[in-house]
């Protein structure tokens, strides 16, 4: 029995705390999280009823070379983000500001692959309407995705330079930088689901 | 650490420009009242489309005169098109829905009294609280503008169903640009109630003052928390719907249009998509927004009840235990409005079975509800006698969604006009009686003035009549097979129904009009009405315990401590039979919940 439970019909006023002690701005992340959760649930399950009612859905990915150097850039920018959490919390700014930065480098680099992905896809003619393997709706359903996706990176790129030059200067704190990892990790996570799903579903047999 | 959250709420000072004060406030009190303006501007417009509905359903070729003004095209000589009537249906449903009762109950009472009701300054992130009033009202305007096309707004409905959503112009008047104006404002809708979802949990959970456990917050707070989990996780599905909907326009795509689709002899250009497809996304949002509409009216009736019953309800924690499976359960059944889509039959099964389990929380609330106000001397004035009507709707309504969930059944009755009175009745008039109860209810906190008790009544027994006498006939309609979204009835089979119409029809106009007497007791008691205490109701919650109208900062710089549960009424105080949750007195009381 939680200590609210107790407290109920005894007028003795007692003293309690927030709910789960949770910072306002760290539940306020979570929730967005759950939010973009459904939102980028919505995105893969009408993906996946769209990719099974149809028979003729392409398979045009020859290689995974691309998306795993991508994923790998990904999963290091969130161990540079733990990093410069770590920092923070150690009192170390310079050292927690610098890996805020690579964190945000890091993400440049996987949106630059993943334009240049792009580039490569519309000159062999996939638009979001066609592509010259099958039907169209592969191109809809992929640039709509990786592009939620992409939205989502940019965003925390732009982010991480905001929150990492305030923090240098002062304005933020080590909470900040942790509510802003809970993001990235977020992005970094749902990354996780887009490649089996998009990538690996739809390499070449 | 704890100390940062509980006066997270204080990061603005009182505005001194007229502008930052009424326009651009971050006070969320006066965005609560924004929020209920808006609401009251498009419930209007919303009964007013209803009611040119109504008149061309009863009497065809009747010109409605001043008509042709509205839409030179849509209704020429002022006699409607089909194609017209159809638009302001969809009209009329997507602004009550969205712009009544959603934000009437949820966001404009729920902005004004969350913050009080747990003795908070204000909601945590009073900027995020701006933009969601903002983004909203865009929203709105960005839907009525599609009145002033060509081609006039879209005809679809409110749940835009594909593939008419997706082809364009070709499906008729208003499926262009109409529908991607619709899209587009639904979708700025879901932000401005995302954001403002986001800010009700966490003033919830954080701001809660010294003694204000979870268990002690009042049942309209318990309502409004609840909701704002559904708006959260719901609302976040209907957007990226709306935008893939917008892409099917502008960018080509066929999310939600099947290949070979021949429409008006024109064979579609797009291929490969599904509509069944946008049916799961949109009611996966649908089925939710139903019970965001409705549980704020639960959470105000039960406050309302309480302080004019003057005792406990049977059980408050079983009734917050309720609310919360409504909740849950409101994923799982959306299938049921899909019965007649074409889904597999067997999903079809497995969506009637929850639905009939969700009427088991529903029909707990009700008896709470009933069994508490046996044997209570209920105080009757205009705000308890809606609370009670929203009860007789709610079960008036409830019943037939017993036979509705049942797939045999639905197949019958869902093209009709069954489904039209059972929507009615449970969401729309209940809901709106709910807005009521808490209008005449709380009025006085927000203003400072009373509202006139004779009108108020007046206003209530012409709605609670009026109402009956408009959706009760429906339910007959349905079941002698009069079908829904027809502009007109001109088949042999459905002549003997048009006295039927005609009744509805005349019956709507009374309803509507007695609206007006709620409209002229609101603007007359804001300047004149005779001027409040600061607990008139001798009511327990925190909003009773602060100034009427409350100070910027709602309780004048002081944190109030609670010490009570939240309806400590049929006791003996000082101050009569009740206590008030910040009152420090020990009072003796055998019904507290154990």
């Amino acid at each position: 029995m939680s200590q609210a439970d107790l407290t109920i019909g005894h007028p003795t006023g007692q003293t309690l705390g927030p709910a789960f002690a949770i910072p306002t701005k760290k539940l306020a992340m979570w929730l967005f999280i759950i939010a973009d959760t459904m939102t980028f649930a919505a995105c893969l399950v009408a993906y996946g009823f769209l990719r099974n009612g149809t028979p003729d859905w392409p398979r045009p990915f020859h290689s995974i070379t691309n998306v795993a150097i991508m994923t790998f850039i990904l999963l290091t920018s969130s161990l540079t983000m733990l990093i410069g959490l770590r920092s923070a919390r150690a009192g170390d700014k310079a050292a927690a500001f610098r890996w805020t930065m690579i964190t945000a480098a890091l993400g440049i680099v996987f949106a630059f692959l993943h334009i240049r992905e792009w580039m490569g896809l519309i000159d062999e003619g996939m638009t979001m309407f066609k592509n010259p393997w099958g039907t169209g709706l592969f191109g809809a359903s992929f640039f709509s995705i990786t592009g939620l996706h992409l939205t989502h990176v940019t965003g925390g790129v732009i982010a991480l330079l905001v929150v990492g030059v305030r923090y240098k200067g002062g304005r933020y704190n080590a909470d900040d930088i942790e509510v802003l990892g809970l993001y990235w990790h977020f992005v970094d996570l749902v990354w996780m689901f887009v490649v089996p799903l998009v990538y690996l579903l739809n390499l070449t047999h | 650490m704890h100390d940062m959250s509980v006066h997270a709420g204080q990061h603005h000072a009182p505005p001194t420009s007229f502008i930052r004060k009424h326009v651009f406030s971050l006070d969320h009190k006066v965005i609560g009242k924004q929020y209920y303006a808006l609401a009251l501007v498009a419930a209007f417009i919303g009964m007013f489309l209803s009611w040119l509905m109504r008149i061309h359903l009863a009497w065809n070729n009747a010109a409605i005169p001043g008509l042709q003004l509205l839409s030179k095209t849509g209704a020429p000589g002022g006699v409607m098109t089909p194609e017209y009537y159809l638009q302001l249906m969809t009209m009329h449903g997507t602004i009550m829905v969205f712009f009544v009762l959603t934000t009437a109950p949820f966001a404009a009472f729920g902005n004004y009294f969350l913050p009080i009701q747990v003795g908070a300054e204000d909601m945590p992130f009073p900027r995020f609280n701006m933009m969601s009033f903002w983004v909203t009202f865009t929203a709105f305007l960005v839907l009525m503008s599609s009145f002033f096309l060509g081609d006039g707004p879209t005809l679809g409905g409110w749940t835009q169903y594909a593939p008419l959503n997706a082809v364009g112009s070709v499906a008729g008047p208003g499926q262009g640009l109409g529908v991607v104006l619709w899209m587009a404002s639904i979708a700025l809708f879901c932000v401005g109630q995302l954001l403002g979802s986001l800010n009700f949990i966490t003033t919830t959970l954080d701001l809660r003052v010294k003694g204000l456990s979870l268990m002690r917050l009042p049942l309209s707070a318990w309502a409004w928390f609840i909701t704002s989990c559904m708006g959260l996780t719901a609302f976040a599905v209907l957007m990226p719907a709306c935008i893939l909907a917008i892409l099917d326009h502008v960018a080509g795509t066929s999310f939600f249009v099947a290949s070979n689709l021949v429409i008006n002899d024109q064979i579609q250009p797009h291929s490969g998509g599904s509509t069944l497809l946008w049916q799961h996304l949109f009611w996966f949002f649908g089925h939710p927004e139903v019970y965001i509409a409705i549980v704020p009216g639960m959470g105000i009736v039960s406050h309302v009840l309480l302080a004019n019953m003057r005792k406990q309800m049977l059980s408050q924690r079983t009734l917050i235990y309720s609310m919360g499976a409504l909740a849950l359960l409101s994923y799982m059944v959306y299938g049921h409005h899909m019965f007649v889509s074409g889904m597999n039959p067997y999903s079809s099964l497995a969506f009637s079975f929850p639905t009939l389990v969700i009427t088991i929380p529903s029909t707990i609330v009700v008896l709470i509800w009933t069994f508490s106000l046996y044997g209570s001397r209920l105080r009757i004035n205009s705000a308890s006698l809606f609370a009670l009507g929203f009860i007789s709707m709610f079960v008036s309504g409830g019943v037939s969604g017993f036979f509705l969930a049942q797939p045999s059944i639905d197949i019958m009755l869902h093209a009709t006009y069954f489904v039209v009175g059972h929507f009615h009745l449970v969401m729309g008039v209940a809901a709106m009686f709910g807005i009521f109860a808490g209008t005449y209810f709380w009025f006085p906190k927000m203003t400072g003035r009373m509202m006139n008790e004779t009108l108020g009544k007046a206003h209530f027994w012409l709605s609670f009549v009026g109402a009956y006498c408009i959706f009760m006939p429906f339910h007959y309609l349905g079941m002698a097979g009069n079908v829904r979204r027809y502009a007109s009835f001109v088949d042999d089979y459905l002549q003997p129904l048009i006295p039927v119409h005609r009744f509805i029809t005349v019956a709507a106009l009374c309803t509507g009009a007695a609206q007006l007497i709620f409209l002229y007791n609101l603007i007359h008691s804001r300047f004149r009405g005779e001027a409040a205490a600061d607990n008139p109701w001798e009511a327990t919650s925190l909003e009773w315990s602060t100034a009427t109208p409350p100070p910027f900062d709602n309780f004048g710089g002081k944190h109030p401590v609670v010490y009570h549960d939240p309806y400590q009424y049929g006791v003996q105080s000082s101050v009569g039979d009740y206590v008030m949750q910040a009152s420090p007195e020990q009072v003796k009381s055998d019904n507290e919940e154990k």
